[in-house]
């Protein structure tokens, strides 16, 4: 199975993030017919349709219960274990968590370079794949050249589009020595925090607020927008460090990088470091009363206005659009 | 407790980013340098745990001669002594967790603590690097870190989208830090002065062993696509916001 790409992924019940289609869509348009995909847990096996119809030729299914629950050192070792078997030439992890814990290690077992949070993987007349990849938090773009004989990337979640090529997913028999295994680190418990709204890595529209929102009490104003918009809740840095918001509302350098195809930046500036972390926004929106605002500069659309007021004059127009569709 | 804390000096988060002539790097001209934020929260979490549990802290960074100052930095948040590997060659971050690892072996230690990422490459290999070269486990990301010396166990809480996720494991280990595990301090004046005579000793790549051919390299360098100027409304509110919204369902094609 040479010229192979693993695409390593997470299922949770059976149901696979977005990500994982991203990821295997992407594999099939480099290495046509040669994507094996790789997932753990008593459900793996009821991800075969979902990920057979976006590009997955194969498909190897951990499903012992050892894999119910995650950890690095076990999952690492077991993935070492395929790709002795299987020497692929490429892997691929997702940049989410999950993958950007696991595939360090895997790099580090399988001495292999890694190129981390990927948005473009492209094939050379080689036969050798090259990457693109922010750094800086996206004030820039690197290309970058893994010389190892395998390849391994993490990929950037909500950048590649999806494709359904309706492949097979052949269920692909490999045997893991479970003694050799080791599960020191392992998860205990997991806590879902309250999911009303869309996690902001992943979400399509982002409603992000800052020091102009003036008090935690106005977020409302923002919640009500996204509300209508089906969109993600975000943050400036000082307002989270102010408490006004949580610290995983943060957006910027030190914060979330985000992608969205719309962000709407309300009563923010435009620090440097907040600029950073929404580059990869396909439009951005800002509500500022400031004209002189840098947010002017990086926005495709902006409102100069109290926000107080167009908040919520958006809010309704676009309930208006909604009643419309 | 011995903690050795993994520290990368970075260009500060307000640094404009301009490009070398070389295309393949950064111009490094009149760049402040600071120690990466996430490694701040891994120093805190150090120092409190030595304020803990007693012990040593010991800081350790590898890069050229300016990285002294990044170490002298962290002496001065209260850190016991720094080790600088020192080197001008450009590493990756594999070479880098080889050499950090190279000299966490020398070394000996309880715990091995370092920032979730660094902001300048933003690759968060380094801390699961070292933990695989020194075969030990590691929980990443992590918002909140209990040891109990009794049973020689860790019980942290990492960030997941969208959920926090507990993890338990032994240590040794390393634990990369996340924002919101602690609140760095500031350097006082008298450790700043008690800073200066602390030992940094100096190792070289070549006496740990470290090869300088890296796996991973970065053939071009380019600034991020530009977006055309913005449409700027102003005016009436409603009127404004109904436009806007027209903007994106009819132009943008995203609503």
């Amino acid at each position: 199975m040479a010229d192979d790409i693993l695409v390593i992924l997470q299922q949770e019940a059976g149901k696979v993030r977005r990500v994982a289609l991203e990821m295997l869509s992407l594999a099939q348009q480099l290495r046509p017919g040669q994507v094996t995909a790789v997932t753990f847990g008593p459900d793996a096996e009821s991800t075969k349709d979902v990920l057979g119809r976006y590009g997955a030729d194969r498909m190897i299914a951990l499903n012992q219960d050892v894999f119910a629950h995650y950890s690095s050192d076990g999952f690492a070792e077991a993935v070492r274990q395929i790709q002795n078997a299987v020497a692929a030439t490429a892997l691929m992890f997702p940049a989410t968590a999950w993958g950007k814990d696991l595939a360090p290690r895997v790099a580090g077992l399988l001495q292999a370079g890694l190129a981390s949070d990927c948005t473009e993987i492209r094939s050379e007349s080689n036969g050798r794949l090259v990457a693109t990849r922010p750094v800086y938090a996206g004030k820039a773009f690197a290309t970058v050249q893994i010389d190892s004989p395998v390849q391994i990337f993490s990929i950037r979640p909500n950048i590649q589009s999806v494709k359904e090529t309706n492949r097979s997913a052949e269920p692909f028999d490999c045997p893991i020595d479970l003694q050799a295994l080791s599960f020191q680190s392992k998860v205990v418990e997991v806590r879902t925090q309250a999911t009303e709204t869309v996690e902001l890595t992943e979400a399509e529209i982002i409603v992000s607020g800052g020091r102009g929102m003036k008090g935690p009490e106005n977020f409302q104003l923002l919640d009500n927008l996204a509300q209508a918009l089906g969109a993600a809740v975000g943050s400036s840095r000082p307002v989270a460090d102010e408490g006004w918001v949580p610290h995983s509302y943060h957006i910027g350098q030190t914060g979330k990088v985000v992608s969205p195809n719309v962000y709407f930046a309300i009563g923010i500036s435009g620090a440097i470091q907040h600029l950073a972390g929404i580059s990869g926004s396909k439009y951005i929106v800002a509500i500022n009363s400031d004209p002189e605002a840098p947010i002017f500069k990086a926005a495709n659309y902006g409102i100069v206005g109290n926000l107080f007021d167009v908040v919520p004059a958006v809010t309704e127009a676009v309930h208006r659009l909604k009643a419309e569709q | 407790m011995k903690i050795l804390v993994m520290v990368k000096q970075v260009p500060d988060t307000a640094t404009r980013i301009r490009m070398a002539p070389d295309g393949a790097s950064i111009a490094t001209d009149g760049i402040k340098w600071v120690i990466n934020p996430y490694d701040e929260f891994a120093i805190e979490e150090a120092l409190q745990i030595r304020e803990r549990f007693q012990g040593e802290v010991v800081v350790i960074s590898v890069g050229p001669q300016r990285v002294e100052e990044a170490i002298r930095q962290t002496l001065a948040m209260g850190a016991d002594r720094g080790i600088h590997v020192k080197t001008d060659a450009g590493l990756d971050s594999y070479q880098a967790a080889a050499a950090l690892a190279a000299v966490a072996r020398l070394e000996t230690f309880d715990l091995i603590l370092t920032g979730k990422q660094a902001v300048d490459d933003d690759a968060a290999q380094v801390g699961p690097l070292i933990s695989v070269f020194l075969e030990i486990p590691q929980v990443t990301v992590v918002l909140k870190l209990s040891i109990n010396p009794d049973t020689q166990r860790l019980v942290a809480e990492r960030e997941l989208e969208g959920a926090i996720e507990v993890v338990e494991l032994p240590y040794p280990a390393v634990v990369t830090a996340q924002r919101g595990l602690n609140e760095p301090r500031y350097p006082t004046l008298p450790n700043i002065m008690k800073a200066k005579k602390k030992e940094v000793r100096v190792e070289s790549l070549e006496a740990l062993g470290i090869d300088t051919v890296p796996k991973v390299r970065v053939t071009a360098l380019s600034e991020p696509p530009t977006r055309p100027s913005a449409k700027i409304l102003t005016g009436d509110p409603i009127e404004a916001a109904q436009q806007l919204v027209n903007l994106l369902h009819d132009e943008a094609k995203v609503l």
